[in-house]
């Protein structure tokens, strides 16, 4: 076999058999998911957007935060799989009061599901179930850590934009201190070669953000010059009870993006946002709605990143005897 | 009864005495230090080559959780993991269920003490009624009880005011008031220290500054009141610049410090096993700066103390999300194995300071007898092994938890036999 052959056997599957985060990805592992979303994305556009491909594989969707658009986009991706899906709403509120989350888990597991989709509101709750569980664990967003299948949905679409995202200007502005989003896809973009500038109030940036290999600026001027991306996040009401913000109004007064500030930017600049946004909080409508907005396109290219992930973890499964990795 | 301690090195920095001497002990006293001692009907213990006889070792903070959470560890249990940690004597911490805020429960835990007949006993009062920062405690009461020293630990004490009469009236007993600095406010629902390391895990974050503001608040009181304030468990490098400003200028300022907190970093949370529940304790591991100034004040004299501050979770409780776990390790069984590996071994302090650290200075800080050979003393004496080899193992601890980021450590050092009023209550030898 040539070396050739075996890196391209080797670049065929991921590494592990969970999707924590991104973290621990390699750039040949985002590729392969990006490529492979590619294949997704055209099913999604046939008439029958229907492929048997995950048949007779369960897969739970665990929520312990309530997420319309994520909880969504991952039941339609594993209906077009044709998995069998169930989608649990457990209000973190009854998890304080009762059973633990391992104990949840474990009454789920005695049902032998292949996969575990899960949102929770604790950074590092899928760590802990990767841990001590046997089904393959899908981070759907741990707390403030990481959102790994936003930041390929986010890749995707930016490659569909630009072709590359080495070399691209990447900004984020907004809650940095409080986003999944943000580390997940510093944490991407680095990998695949991308400059990224983080910018937001000096409350709401993490503390050792130096380490993150970004840029860090108060400025949204300096952030957006230049820019071939800006990615908004999304800011909080509840964000003024920590004294982070005085009110909702002087941050848009500082840090919206305005079309003004947004003409900073190349001229091809894409804007993007994970969504759900506040409009006239973080990003003014006339930006949102623009012409250089891809919000929607970053939903619908949702579903087939989230087919690409399911597929290749089941397929390692397929492929690869049970409980390695 | 006697017992002679024959050969090896005493280490008994109260006395100015190290060197080559036997321990004689008769009636739960030392009889005599001196060479070449008859056995003259004595039972013999021999000394190893290397050994060294101390002063026995006394851990200022420990959580016993009896009465309330024997789940997680009895006097008992507890008692036992100390001796088993070369510790003759330990303070315990008064936030049992209910709080140690009066004299019944007091006498309760003696008496829980004195049937284990293990570690000796000493019960650490509330400084206010159910350590909630309202309403000062009987302190003099309890005081009588047996208590040694005020605290209400796993909070700070709430108030400035409060802080300053505990101080004064504490002080008009003799005994120091122990406060577990912590500015409510900017602690906030953090569990991670604050730094590089939290923000990229998503972790809420708890500053260095959160604990130096009490410190700073602490100390300022004690000038006022012309009392004995105590840090417990110091962990970062602002508190110690203010526990060192503090002691330059007169104050009466002690502090303790908790091996995890020379040992480890906030970069444990970022390891092998990520979000480690064992991994979590308040204060939070901080950063290398912090830990490198908790050893820098461990050898140059500012830091009084070493105290685990063992604090035995439940596995039940432990395995949980990182923001949900409950705060603490146990320490009781591992601390001179990480004082002998980190410190003794690695040439930061010598064995003499090490019995300083965890013999002479915890009596003193809390007023008790021990930490001393002098003839006439209880005989509380701990056998320290330097260069025993061994690997930690949570599964064979005595404690009742097994929550610890140490398992499967290989360390250098151990205790070879633990001695209390002249009664051998822990060998390996
Ligand atoms: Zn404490």
């Amino acid at each position: 076999m040539t070396t050739q052959a075996t890196e391209a056997a080797a670049a065929a599957t991921l590494t592990s058999r969970h999707l924590l985060g991104i973290a621990g990805m390699t750039a040949d592992e985002i590729g392969l998911v990006l490529d492979t979303a590619i294949a997704m994305k055209e099913i999604g556009g046939r008439a029958i957007k229907k492929v048997p491909t995950l048949r007779g594989r369960t897969i739970v969707n665990l929520f312990f935060e309530p997420s319309t658009r994520t909880r969504t986009s991952f039941e339609i991706a594993e209906k077009r799989l044709s998995a069998d899906t169930l989608s649990i709403a457990a209000a973190t509120s009854s998890v304080t009061k009762g059973e633990s989350l391992l104990d949840t888990v474990r009454n789920i597991e005695a049902m032998s599901p292949d996969m575990i989709v899960m949102r929770h509101a604790s950074s590092g709750a899928p760590h802990l179930l990767a841990r001590t569980c046997r089904s393959a664990i899908v981070n759907a967003g741990d707390g403030m850590h990481e959102h790994p299948t936003q930041a390929l949905l986010d890749a995707f679409t930016i490659r569909e934009h630009k072709g590359r995202l080495a070399g691209l200007k990447v900004a984020i502005i907004g809650d940095l201190l409080h986003s999944r989003v943000l580390r997940s896809n510093v944490i991407l973009l680095n990998t695949m070669g991308a400059e990224v500038w983080a910018c937001g109030p000096s409350t709401l940036m993490p503390p050792g953000i130096g380490g993150f290999g970004v840029r860090a600026t108060t400025s949204v001027d300096e952030a957006v010059e230049g820019a071939d991306v800006v990615m908004m996040l999304r800011i909080q009401h509840e964000r003024m009870h920590g004294h982070f913000i005085p009110s909702v109004r002087e941050y848009f007064t500082l840090f919206g993006l305005t079309p003004e500030r947004a003409r900073r930017a190349r001229s091809d600049v894409i804007i993007m946002h994970p969504g759900p946004m506040n409009r006239g909080v973080e990003i003014d409508s006339e930006v949102a709605d623009g012409p250089y907005s891809v919000i929607l396109e970053q939903v619908s290219n949702g579903v087939a990143v989230r087919m690409a992930v399911l597929y290749l973890l089941a397929g390692r499964d397929i492929d690869v005897e049970r409980g390695e990795g | 009864m006697k017992l002679l301690l024959k050969g090896g090195r005493v280490v008994d920095p109260a006395n100015a005495r190290d060197g080559a001497f036997d321990v004689l002990i008769e009636d739960g006293r030392i009889a005599r230090v001196g060479k070449d001692l008859p056995a003259d009907g004595a039972e013999v213990f021999e000394i190893r080559p290397g050994w060294i006889v101390a002063p026995g070792l006394i851990d200022i903070h420990v959580h016993l959780r009896e009465p309330g959470q024997e789940h997680k560890e009895t006097v008992l249990t507890g008692t036992e993991a100390a001796v088993a940690g070369g510790f003759a004597a330990v303070a315990c911490m008064p936030n049992t269920e209910p709080v140690n805020d009066h004299a019944g429960i007091t006498q309760f835990i003696l008496k829980k003490a004195a049937e284990a007949a293990r570690a000796r006993v000493y019960p650490i009062g509330a400084v206010s009624i159910g350590s909630k920062g309202e309403q000062l405690a009987e302190l003099g009461e309890q005081k009588t009880a047996g208590c040694v020293a005020f605290t209400d630990d796993g909070k700070p004490v709430a108030t400035a005011l409060l802080m300053r009469r505990a101080l004064e009236y504490a002080g008009m007993l003799g005994v120091p008031v122990i406060d577990h600095c912590e500015d409510p406010s900017l602690k906030g629902d953090g569990v991670a220290h604050e730094g590089y390391y939290s923000s990229y895990l998503g972790l809420r974050g708890i500053p260095g500054a959160a604990e130096s503001i009490m410190v700073e608040r602490d100390v300022s009181l004690a000038e006022l009141a012309g009392a004995h304030v105590h840090i417990a468990h110091m962990s970062a490098r602002e508190s110690l610049r203010a526990v060192r400003a503090g002691k330059a200028r007169g104050v009466r300022v002690t502090c303790e410090v908790a091996p995890h907190h020379f040992t480890l970093t906030d970069e444990a949370l970022d390891g092998a096993v990520k979000y480690d529940t064992n991994l979590k304790m308040n204060p939070p591991l901080r950063s290398a700066a912090d830990r490198d100034a908790m050893i820098e004040g461990i050898a140059d004299g500012t830091v009084d103390a070493i105290a685990t501050d063992h604090a035995p979770h439940h596995p039940d409780e432990k395995m949980l999300e990182f923001d949900r776990a409950p705060f603490g390790i146990v320490g009781l069984e591992t601390a001179v194995p990480l004082v002998f590996d980190r410190l003794v071994h690695t040439g930061r302090i010598t064995i003499g300071r090490m019995i300083e650290l965890l013999s002479v200075n915890p009596a003193r800080v809390i007023n008790v007898p021990g930490g001393t050979l002098a003839e006439g003393s209880p005989a509380d004496v701990t056998v320290l092994a330097p260069d025993r080899e061994m690997i930690v193992s949570a599964e064979s601890l005595k404690s009742r938890s097994r929550n610890m980021p140490f398992d499967g450590w290989r360390l250098r050092g151990g205790v070879a036999a633990t001695i209390v009023g002249g009664r051998m209550v822990y060998k390996n030898a």
